[in-house]
């Protein structure tokens, strides 16, 4: 049972892998300070010393996207990594304890993926605010009951199998169960599952910074940058297009890992 | 019929649900409506007037259900930011969201079951992966994003629409609907992927099932067999998908009126919650949620007219 890298997998990390890293750098070194005007450098076209050009403030779209991508990777991540560990918590309990509880939340939890997130999401700043650690909560939230419902599906399939009859046989505990038994083996679900809200989670976050209730000035996000650059999209269209693009490119990117995640799934199985 | 009544009833229950729930987090949250209005160097005497002229002294279930029959009966209260009441703010903005979902909905519905068809064919084949990141590159392109460059192209440099100026849907239907049908391009493209990619993956799913190999077996045409026996059992749950595909039109219509300036649903939602303009929430957030019930539940009851298992009452 070798898992082997396939091509979807390859190419998406490389992908990610290489915006990653441009992020990371961009979070200690930009070419230019993102928010330094320079009224002798309007509008330049890309290439030269402004290799994505500059925008109608002589600001550098190049550092200026590396920042934004910082902001937006950092909502992402924080966003997925609350929904993974809550969802995973209540799948898991839900999964492995049924009962009562486990119907309840369940419906619940029916009701509210059917919603659109962007909605939900809407609704709950409306509720908070806007803000960048608003509209961590507020997808953090939204992106709970898709995990809950992936992992719980999984946790049920695992109760009764031969290997976890014999480890509670064995007297494990059931902390012991979930964490030690089960959990590994619901990797092959929660993994898709993470990159589709990676994927959910930037996209959302960048629209909402586009209608401007997401984050807000002057933190720059991806969505943000990107509704700037639709108001001067005649005299500088390479602004939305490196913005646009770099979103586009982190969401096929995770996109494309989690089609390979699926594919070496599949082949193993 | 008798699933199509009791569905009926699950979705009045669930509307009353949402609605009660919905009001009751704006209760919270929204603080005193007097006050908004008023503003906070009204004289506690006039506070107290308008308190009681709006019926905020009232208890809360009274209010609830006084809210919940202008819901029906077109009396939602006055907008803060607007001054106009609220039905009369919403109603035409309704319209032209619903039009441009409805628009959208077509072009998925008609395109996408054909489109996985087709690529059905690809299965295996060589150039799979084209396909494959064609699929993904269609999902991860945000319709913003491909709203600026359409309305770039087909806007500035052709001239087929103007953007930001929204003809009138009553006056210009013709007009209108040519505008909406370019904000339906943009909500269409990554839902489109996400249906034929669902679909692709059903048919695949069914091929391998006992049933289609006996007929392929008995010699009938392979293409045959996908379209008369294979189509039809896939069919629920693409039914189910496009049923998820009404709800999520309606969230990412929010972002396409943005970039395209039309004065819909969304846009007001927006600009609402920005300005706390409460009653406006409320209400655009109580539709919008009715909108998602009720497209689940339509779903259910089409699956339930085209599935024999699920007319006599048995699990799919």
């Amino acid at each position: 049972m070798k898992k082997k890298l396939n091509a979807y997998l390859l190419a998406g990390l490389i992908i990610t892998g290489l915006l990653l890293l441009m992020t990371l750098i961009g979070a200690f070194h930009t070419p230019y300070d993102p928010n330094a005007m320079d009224s002798l450098a309007k509008f330049q076209h890309p290439g030269g010393s402004h290799i994505f050009g500059t925008d109608n403030f002589g600001r550098d779209i190049f550092s200026r996207v590396l920042k934004g991508s910082g902001t937006t990777l950092a909502i992402a991540l924080a966003t997925v990594a609350i929904g993974a560990v809550f969802g995973t918590l209540i799948g898991a309990l839900t999964g492995y304890f049924g009962g009562i509880v486990d119907d309840t939340l369940m419906r619940l939890n029916d009701a509210l993926t059917a919603f659109p997130s962007i909605l939900l999401a809407l609704l709950v700043i409306s509720l908070v605010g806007p803000g960048k650690y608003n509209v961590v909560l507020a997808l953090g939230l939204v992106f709970i009951p898709s995990f809950a419902r992936v992992t719980r599906t999984a946790f049920a399939g695992l109760r009764d199998v031969n290997y976890i009859t014999s480890a509670r046989l064995m007297g494990a505990s059931n902390l012991r169960i979930l964490a030690v038994h089960m959990l590994p083996n619901t990797m092959r679900v929660l993994l898709p599952a993470i990159t589709i809200g990676f994927n959910n989670a930037v996209l959302a976050e960048a629209s909402m910074s586009f209608l401007g209730i997401g984050v807000t000035p002057p933190d720059a996000s991806l969505g943000y940058m990107l509704s700037e650059a639709q108001s001067m999209f005649a005299r500088a269209p390479w602004y939305a297009l490196c913005t646009g693009g770099v979103i586009a490119a982190l969401v096929f990117g995770a996109g494309l890992i989690g089609e390979g995640l699926q594919k070496m799934d599949r082949e193993v199985a | 019929m008798k699933y199509a009544l009791k569905r009926i009833l699950t979705l009045l229950v669930t509307m009353l649900l949402v609605s009660f729930l919905t009001y009751a987090a704006f209760e919270v949250i929204s603080g005193d409506p007097a006050e908004a209005i008023l503003g906070t160097e009204a004289t506690p005497e006039r506070l107290a007037a308008l308190r009681h002229e709006m019926g905020l002294d009232r208890p809360f279930l009274t209010r609830y259900i006084g809210w919940l029959t202008g819901f029906f009966s077109g009396n939602l209260g006055i907008s803060y930011r607007y001054h106009q009441p609220v039905w009369e703010l919403i109603g035409p903005k309704l319209e032209i969201t619903l039009c441009m979902c409805l628009v959208s909905f077509i072009i998925i519905a008609v395109i996408s079951v054909p489109l996985a068809i087709w690529s059905y064919r690809f299965v295996g084949g060589p150039f799979d992966w084209i396909r494959t990141a064609f699929n993904q590159l269609c999902m991860a392109v945000p319709p913003f994003f491909t709203g600026i460059l359409i309305s770039w192209l087909f806007g500035i440099v052709l001239r087929l629409f103007v953007p930001g100026d929204f003809p009138d849907l009553h006056t210009d239907f013709g007009a209108a609907l040519g505008h909406l049908f370019f904000a339906a391009i943009c909500l269409c493209i990554p839902r489109t992927a996400m249906t034929v990619r669902m679909m692709r993956s059903t048919v695949i799913g069914e091929m391998q099932k006992a049933y289609v190999r006996t007929a392929i077996s008995r010699g009938n045409d392979r293409r045959a067999v996908l379209n008369r026996h294979v189509l039809k059992n896939s069919l629920t749950s693409a039914v189910t998908f496009l049923g998820q595909t009404m709800a999520e039109l309606i969230g990412g219509s929010v972002v396409v009126e943005q970039v395209f300036g039309i004065p819909g649903l969304g846009r007001l939602l927006v600009a609402s919650i920005s300005t706390r303009d409460y009653p406006v929430v409320q209400t655009v957030v109580v539709i919008l949620a009715f909108w998602v019930v009720l497209a689940g539940t339509v779903a259910d009851l089409v699956n339930q007219r085209i599935d024999p298992r699920l007319r006599l009452g048995g699990d799919a």
